[in-house]
């Protein structure tokens, strides 16, 4: 049971090997006369198949970085590359699930999850068949013709992980996915998708701003302090299937918690 | 791991959290109750305005300023049996329909042509706004020199009055349009083709539809001023001619018929907005 721990030094990490490399990135928002800083000089290299989580206070940039992630902004200054090429833009190989639900009103569940097949321009009956799939993947069978506004938030939260799903990303971008549901929900869906990422080869890079779900989560954690600083920058080897209720009396758990808490702590001084 | 939840009464959602759905036999009075007694007061009412104002008309008001129901029926059948009414009332829905068409066609498309350019918005805006608040009578004078005293002058009075509905509202439906659904799409790697027609216009489809809906009372009134201001057909003509002869009945017949005409445009407006908005919530 004994986990090892590698902090890294914060802010480094430039192996060649990385799926997304961000080097130096700096993103402003022009505010009247004044330029309104989100990030600064940040710089991460995210492994493939890791399970990377980005822990953080809200409004340290976290939503920012993703949307540069994703390619939906252009950085002010700096570099993304993904799989060693400069990213321009949005890319079907990246999914991302945004902090708030877009999916089309006017559609039902199952025309919002075929849709990034729909625009890919597969046939009706095929993309019909993937996403009925998806939609008992996350458990939203017997829902396939309601309209997002006769659901809960978190069957929303379902319908859009299965639209990001039906692109079929390789690597995906959850933004504080879970962050409205509640606990048990919240645990379930977090099974749902440790089982989609195990085995598959994906990449994640997740936010939040809950450490025990970073801890349950991730294979490493980023814990960023304002404008995206990286605070700590630590791998954690807590061993899978982690069982939410054993985890949590785990040593290692305890220590990480307290250590990744310290590190927020600071960051908000 | 979450429970297994049984239901012989429905399928429960997901993850034991979602809704019940239940299948439920409802009677006729459940499903129609409250609609039957909207439309039974709705006739209740008009029938005791009728009746009062047909006992009124006569002992206590005089039926050459109100006329009366009976008046007015005998007028309307005297018109439908010499065909008066037929005739001009359907170059009055020729006019507004036409109208309708060139008004509000004009008025969405160029919207969807020139409001998603942000910079070109900006620049005509004022320009529309000013045009827009022009009162449409004041253009029938200038209407007659450039057209003539015919059909065209009213059909392109009544397109006027809808164009700048519509194009309003349309414009400000293409601006209200959620970024972030843009943004879903472009996650999609979707084109701005894509952007257009599955974002945009479904999305902008509430702000059209609620142009083509104010600007209906504005096709008939464009065309009827049309009609009043230089004319010697169509039910504005009608009016006109009746006041001129001091036939109050005529006039009040004459309303009456374009109320109806107004009332069935309404409703044909209520059956698109009924297909697009299928997935705004059913309020009960
Ligand atoms: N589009 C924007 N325009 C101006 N300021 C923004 C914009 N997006 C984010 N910001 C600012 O950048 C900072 C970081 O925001 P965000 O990335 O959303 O934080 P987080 O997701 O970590 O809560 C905040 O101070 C926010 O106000
Ligand atoms: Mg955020």
């Amino acid at each position: 049971m004994s986990a090892s721990t590698i902090v890294h030094p914060a802010g480094q990490g430039t192996d060649a090997d990385g799926v997304l490399e961000v080097r130096d990135l700096a993103k402003h928002f022009p505010k009247g006369d004044q330029d309104l800083v989100a990030l600064r000089e940040f710089s991460i290299t995210v492994r493939p198949g890791q399970f990377l989580v980005l822990l953080g206070r809200s409004g340290c940039g976290k939503s920012t970085l993703l949307n540069l992630m994703a390619g939906l902004t252009r950085p002010t200054s700096g570099q993304i590359l993904y799989r060693g090429t400069a990213l321009s833009g949005p890319s079907t190989e990246i999914g991302y699930l945004t902090q708030h639900d877009t999916l089309m009103p006017w559609r039902d569940v199952t025309r919002n999850v075929e849709m990034p097949r729909e625009l890919r321009g597969e046939g009706k009956r095929s993309r019909r068949e993937e996403a009925q799939r998806l939609i008992e993947l996350v458990g939203l069978g017997g829902f396939e013709h309601h309209f997002p506004r006769e659901l809960s938030g978190g069957m929303r939260r379902r319908a859009s992980l299965a639209r990001m799903l039906a692109a079929d990303p390789e690597t995906l971008l959850l933004d504080e996915p879970f962050g409205a549901l509640d606990a048990q929900l919240r645990t379930e869906l977090q099974g749902e998708l440790l089982r989609l990422w195990q085995g598959t080869g994906r990449t994640v890079v997740f936010v939040t701003h809950d450490i025990e779900e970073a801890l349950l989560l991730a294979d490493r954690v980023v814990v960023l302090g304002p404008v995206g600083s990286v605070l700590l920058d630590v791998d954690v080897d807590l061993q899978r299937p982690r069982d939410p209720d054993e985890v949590r009396v785990d040593p290692r758990f305890v220590a990480l918690h307290k250590s990744l808490s310290v590190a927020l702590k600071e960051g908000a001084r | 791991m979450s429970a297994a939840t049984t239901t012989d009464a429905g399928t429960a959602g997901p993850g034991s959290a979602g809704p019940l759905q239940v299948r439920t036999a409802r009677g006729f009075r459940e499903k129609h109750g409250r609609r039957a007694t909207v439309w039974a007061w709705r006739a209740g009412l008009l029938v005791a305005l009728v009746a009062v104002w047909q006992v009124l008309s006569g002992p206590v008001l005089d039926p050459q300023y109100v006329s009366s129901p009976q008046g007015i029926w005998e007028r309307l059948a005297g018109w439908i049996a010499d065909g008066t009414l037929w005739t001009n009332t359907w170059i009055t829905i020729q006019e507004i329909v036409l109208g309708f068409l060139l008004g509000a066609g004009a008025g969405a498309v160029l919207a969807y042509l020139i409001a998603p350019i942000r910079v070109v918005w900006t620049i005509l805006d004022p320009y529309v706004m000013a045009l827009y608040a022009i009162p449409k009578v004041a253009l029938a004078p200038l209407f007659i020199v450039w057209f003539g005293i015919g059909t065209d002058m009213k059909v392109l009075l009544a397109a006027v009055s809808v164009f700048f509905l519509v194009f309003i509202n349309t414009a400000a439906g293409v601006h209200q349009v959620d970024s972030a659904l843009v943004d879903a799409v472009r996650l999609m790697n979707g084109s701005r083709r894509d952007v257009a027609l599955k974002v945009v216009l479904p999305a902008s489809m509430t702000g059209l539809l609620t142009g083509l809906r104010v600007s209906i009372p504005y096709a008939l009134i464009g065309a009827v001023i049309g009609e009043l201001v230089a004319s010697n057909r169509g039910l504005g003509f009608l009016i006109s001619d009746s006041s001129a002869k001091f036939d109050t009945d005529g006039v009040f017949a004459t309303l009456l018929v374009l109320s109806v005409i107004a009332m069935v445009l309404n409703g044909l407006v209520g059956l698109i907005d009924a297909r697009t908005s299928r997935w705004k919530p059913l309020d009960t």
